[in-house]
């Protein structure tokens, strides 16, 4: 099949139009239909990726599976798939179905909520995919309307401020992109990220406005896709958007913003950022550990004092981006690998939390840590997994979440000993609010009236989680399983960012 | 040769003999009502033949009139745009005039007039013709403004819009004569030759700039657009409607052709003003637009902040700027015709409301309606997949190319504050609280266009239906 990931790409866009133009009404009937059908849509999806990544061959660095059309003037309609991107797009994939799984009780317009997730699934699977500039700048904002739409419709209480700000924040982040996208374009003559790869932006110093640039033009396209992918991320101090979004999302929108959606920024990163800019990234390289050690324990302690559940997560989720973006700037193979590990293992781990957070919402309609407590006596199956996940959160050894944290670490430390210092004390940090939060809603007496009739997880429940449940655990007992796929072209990325930088100084070698 | 002149200006020409014919038959006849009507409706057809027409011809340049009249590719497909863009609004017409009791013969022949004007504006090869046509078009738009004699509002917006029209064009015309005054002519392609041997002398430049500052007016450009709000406002949907498409485009090719033909070798003379118009309209139109609570004002603030876009393509001053140019205001007169379809039917017991509030949770009320309103919303607000980016896109991309990579970024940022009032739009319909609802029909020819319209903006992105290619020829036209 040599269009493969076009299929990928545009089967949940089939079922979305399906669902929009042939299933009509809105009785018990259709609701349902339009359930299966999403599910149907997203499973179909799932197991069409699985022929990808039998396809792959994780030996050869370059694009695979490539196709490329003619598009509008001078643009490329342009995919493919290498070792950094096919595990994203099988994150993607996978969390889908699971996804939908958690929405089965959504009770209101049905039909439009599962043609939102399903436009998203495009989306996202599209920006891992494209080869293109303009056509990845398509794809990456174009997820805003489905999201705004998922937050307004479905959110919260406080939906609208929550699905502006998401919406305007995200939106001014990425216009700057596009502004240097164009820049791009004009410099090298091209939009195929494949050429863009090779080309070797100027960056001699320049003087804008009476102010010396180190690094020229290289370092001012870095700075405008750093505005977007630090807003995507979402790296300290430009994250407050996600804990309201997060909180005002239904769960199924958190899941896909914490599991997949704010993966893009890590994965511009590794496309952009570092490749084609590398020597920006190297004079940015302490301005970002400085963001992402900020991060790390600004957003722990804030996370401490939070008293809504998903709030907490959503917070925790910000520290644990800060990891990724730390691994990803020590431009060595142990950062990345263990940042691209972190982010997989991230979306598993705060999707299952916040399906976590759900299943209780759900039940009780808050969330509110101070209306609960005791749940372990009534739910016991509940409180052993959500265990598991808040282990797995702060990275308990034989969990997925450890190998990410201990791989950036480890690389860390070989750059600069202070930021591996602060950001190790984020990992007591995170036990510390992690453990709080499972201590305050799951131990202790069940003494609240409203909690005594609660009943434990059901069928549907535990197969929604189980899947996460089984990856987290085989991820960290077994993380070959991610390292050996994306090695060989985390170890091209690096061994080009060297080639142009020179080899890293190390913290050791400088003393 | 006369009968080669004629045959150059033949479509304007058959139109104006149209108009007469229309006006008289209009006057002679007994049953106003349906008479009016099925000139309404000729017209419309009328229009979309000659845009067919147009559109078919030949490529190739001609010239009428010793060059007074320049029939190139440029001037064809602003012509198409035009005509297609005025028979549009001539579709939807009918039902809110007929309701409020205005479907009168004058309404379809002044529009004629008007749309014959504009034909001229864009073909012009001399400063004379130029006038001609915009006059034409203009006090066939003051009167229509003031279509509903009745309505204070309506008469007010005509009123003011004559006023500061008659200003403007008394700025273009003072413009005019000082630039004969400096070159001894009023052909472009002598001004041109003028400004190549001699530069551009004081005297010229003045002429220029208030040239620039006349167009600027018809364009709606800040600081020159506050008669927009106002007649927008005051004058009959289908009359707003008009204004928001048609003499749009009219307007923006009338300001690329005389400065790219009569001044296209002082470039940079003229880039810094349109540089100006185009920061001061997007910032403009889009942070004054967020307070607006009436559609029709909140749409001319639209308007002001998409032509300063579409004016940036302009202050690229290459080749790639006028296609870019082009593409902006096909696409945004498309949208545009979407949306008014969506206005015009905007009603409560029979009753026009045009404030916004009223459009409270509408898509329980008209889900497909509503949902093809949104898809123009976040079209007019730039977000991809939806074509109103790739219109931004590529004046961002003239405009970056051409070394003003400091006017895109102010652009961008000011469409993200814009962003916010189209999303207004869509927050309210989606997820706004239940107030009390439109109830209005919508017959199957404005669906046509409503949904045409967003279809176009959706389907759009696979290759622009040519758009983008057509408008690279007559952009090459312009220029060479």
């Amino acid at each position: 099949m040599d269009n493969l990931l076009s299929i990928v790409t545009f089967l949940p866009l089939f079922g979305a139009i399906v669902l929009m133009f042939f299933l009509r009404g809105d009785d018990e009937m259709a609701v349902k239909n339009a359930k299966l059908l999403a599910l149907f849509a997203t499973g179909a999806t799932f197991i069409a990726s699985l022929f990808i990544l039998q396809q792959f061959d994780p030996s050869n660095t370059k694009f695979q599976m490539v196709e490329e059309a003619a598009w509008l003037g001078g643009l490329t309609y342009k995919m493919g798939v290498d070792g950094i991107s096919i595990l994203f797009v099988m994150l993607t994939t996978f969390m889908m179905p699971i996804v939908i799984g958690a929405s089965w009780k959504v009770d209101h317009r049905v039909k439009e909520y599962m043609i939102a997730f399903l436009l998203l699934e495009t989306l996202m699977i599209g920006v891992f995919l494209s080869l293109d500039l303009v056509l990845f700048y398509v794809f990456f904002e174009a997820g805003l309307i489905p999201m705004f739409l998922i937050i307004g419709i479905w959110g919260g209480k406080e939906k609208i401020y929550a699905a502006f700000k998401f919406f305007l924040y995200t939106l001014l982040g990425s216009v700057l992109m596009l502004i240097a996208m164009i820049a791009m374009w004009y410099d090298a003559g091209t939009t195929d990220i494949v050429k863009l790869l090779n080309h070797e932006f100027s960056s001699g110093t320049i003087s804008v406005l009476g102010f010396q640039i180190v690094g020229g033009a290289q370092t001012l396209m870095w700075l405008a896709f750093f505005a977007s992918f630090a807003v995507k991320m979402p790296m300290w101090p430009v994250h407050t958007w996600l804990p309201d979004a997060h909180v005002q999302a239904p769960t199924a929108g958190s899941v896909v913003l914490a599991a997949i959606l704010i993966k893009m920024g890590g994965y511009g990163f590794l496309r952009f950022s570092l490749p084609m800019f590398p020597v920006a990234s190297d004079i940015m390289q302490n301005f970002v550990f400085f963001l992402s050690v900020a991060a790390i324990i600004l957003t722990s302690l804030i996370a401490l004092a939070q008293t809504d559940m998903k709030k907490l997560i959503a917070y925790s989720s910000v520290a644990h981006m800060g990891f990724v973006t730390m691994g990803i700037f020590t431009f060595n193979q142990q950062g990345v690998d263990g940042a691209i590990f972190q982010m997989i293992s991230h979306g598993f781990i705060s999707g299952a939390l916040f399906l976590s957070v759900g299943i209780v919402y759900d039940r009780m309609h808050t969330r509110d840590i101070e209306a609960y407590g005791g749940l372990a006596v009534r739910m016991p199956v509940y409180a052993l997994i959500f265990m598991l996940f808040t282990m797995a959160n702060v990275g308990l050894p034989g969990t997925s979440g450890f190998i990410g944290e201990f791989l950036t670490l480890v690389a860390v430390f070989k750059v600069n000993t202070w930021v591996a210092f602060g950001a190790t004390f984020g990992v007591i940090l995170s036990a510390a609010y992690a453990l709080y939060l499972y201590r305050r809603v799951v131990f202790g007496d069940l003494i609240k009236e409203s909690l005594k009739g609660i009943t434990d997880m059901d069928a549907r429940e535990k197969l929604v989680i189980a899947p996460l449940v089984l990856f987290t655990l085989l991820l960290g007992i077994y993380p070959a399983l991610v390292l050996d796929i994306i090695g060989p072209s985390v170890e091209a990325l690096v061994h080009n960012f060297e080639t142009v930088v020179g080899a890293p100084i190390t913290a050791a070698s400088s003393h | 040769m006369l009968s080669n002149d004629i045959s150059v200006i033949l479509p304007e020409l058959l139109l104006a003999v149209y108009a007469m014919a229309a006006l008289m038959f209009g006057v002679w006849s007994k049953k106003q009502e349906a008479v009016s009507g099925l000139i309404l409706w000729l017209t419309a057809l009328i229009f979309v033949g000659v845009g067919l027409w147009i559109g078919m011809a030949p490529a190739g340049t001609k010239t009428a009139f010793n060059e007074a009249f320049v029939n190139d590719g440029f001037a064809r497909f602003a012509k198409v745009v035009i005509l297609w863009g005025a028979a549009s609004i001539l579709f939807l017409s009918k039902d809110y005039l007929q309701k409020n009791s205005l479907l009168k013969y004058e309404f379809p022949v002044l529009i004629t007039m008007a749309t014959i004007g504009m034909m001229i504006m864009v073909s012009a090869g001399d400063l004379l013709s130029l006038y001609m046509g915009l006059e034409l078009q203009s006090l066939s738009l003051y009167v229509i403004a003031a279509f509903r004699r009745d309505s204070l509002r309506s008469t007010e917006a005509g009123l003011k819009y004559f006023v500061l029209g008659a200003l403007s064009s008394g700025l273009l015309l003072y413009g005019a004569s000082l630039v004969y005054g400096y070159t001894g002519t009023t052909v472009f392609s002598q001004i041109t030759t003028v400004v190549a041997d001699e530069g551009m002398s004081l005297g010229l430049l003045f002429g220029m700039v208030f040239l620039v500052t006349g167009m600027a007016f018809k364009v709606s450009a800040a600081p020159f657009h506050m008669w927009t709000p106002d007649v927008y406002e005051g004058s009959p949907t289908p009359v707003t409607g008009f204004f928001a498409t048609a003499p749009k485009m009219a307007a923006a090719g009338m300001m690329a052709r005389l400065l790219h033909d009569a001044f296209g070798n002082a470039i940079a003379d003229w880039q810094q003003i349109l540089i100006f118009l185009s920061f001061a309209s997007v910032f403009l139109g889009s942070i004054a637009a967020i307070g607006q609570t009436d559609i029709k004002r909140l749409m001319a603030y639209s308007s002001i902040a998409h032509m300063g876009f579409a004016l940036m393509g302009l202050a690229a001053g290459s080749q790639e700027g006028v296609q870019a140019l082009l593409i902006y205001m096909a696409i945004y007169v498309t949208t545009n015709v979407g949306v008014f379809a969506f206005i015009l039917n905007m009603e409560r017991d029979g009753q026009a409301i045009t404030d916004i509030k009223s459009l409270s949770m509408y898509s329980r009320v008209a889900p497909a309606r509503a949902g093809a309103l949104a898809v123009l919303m976040f079209s007019l607000a730039g977000l991809p997949p939806l074509v109103g980016f790739f219109a931004k896109f590529y004046v961002l991309t003239a405009a970056v190319n051409a070394g003003l990579t400091w006017l895109a970024i102010a652009g961008v940022i000011a469409s993200v504050i814009g962003a916010y009032y189209y999303l207004r739009i869509v927050f309210l319909m989606y997820f706004g609280e239940a107030g009390e609802a439109l109830n209005g029909k919508m017959s199957a020819l404005h669906w046509v266009f409503l949904g045409g319209s967003s279809a176009a903006m959706v389907l759009g992105i696979v290759n622009m239906f040519g758009v983008e290619t057509i408008a690279g020829l007559a952009a090459a036209t312009l220029l060479n």
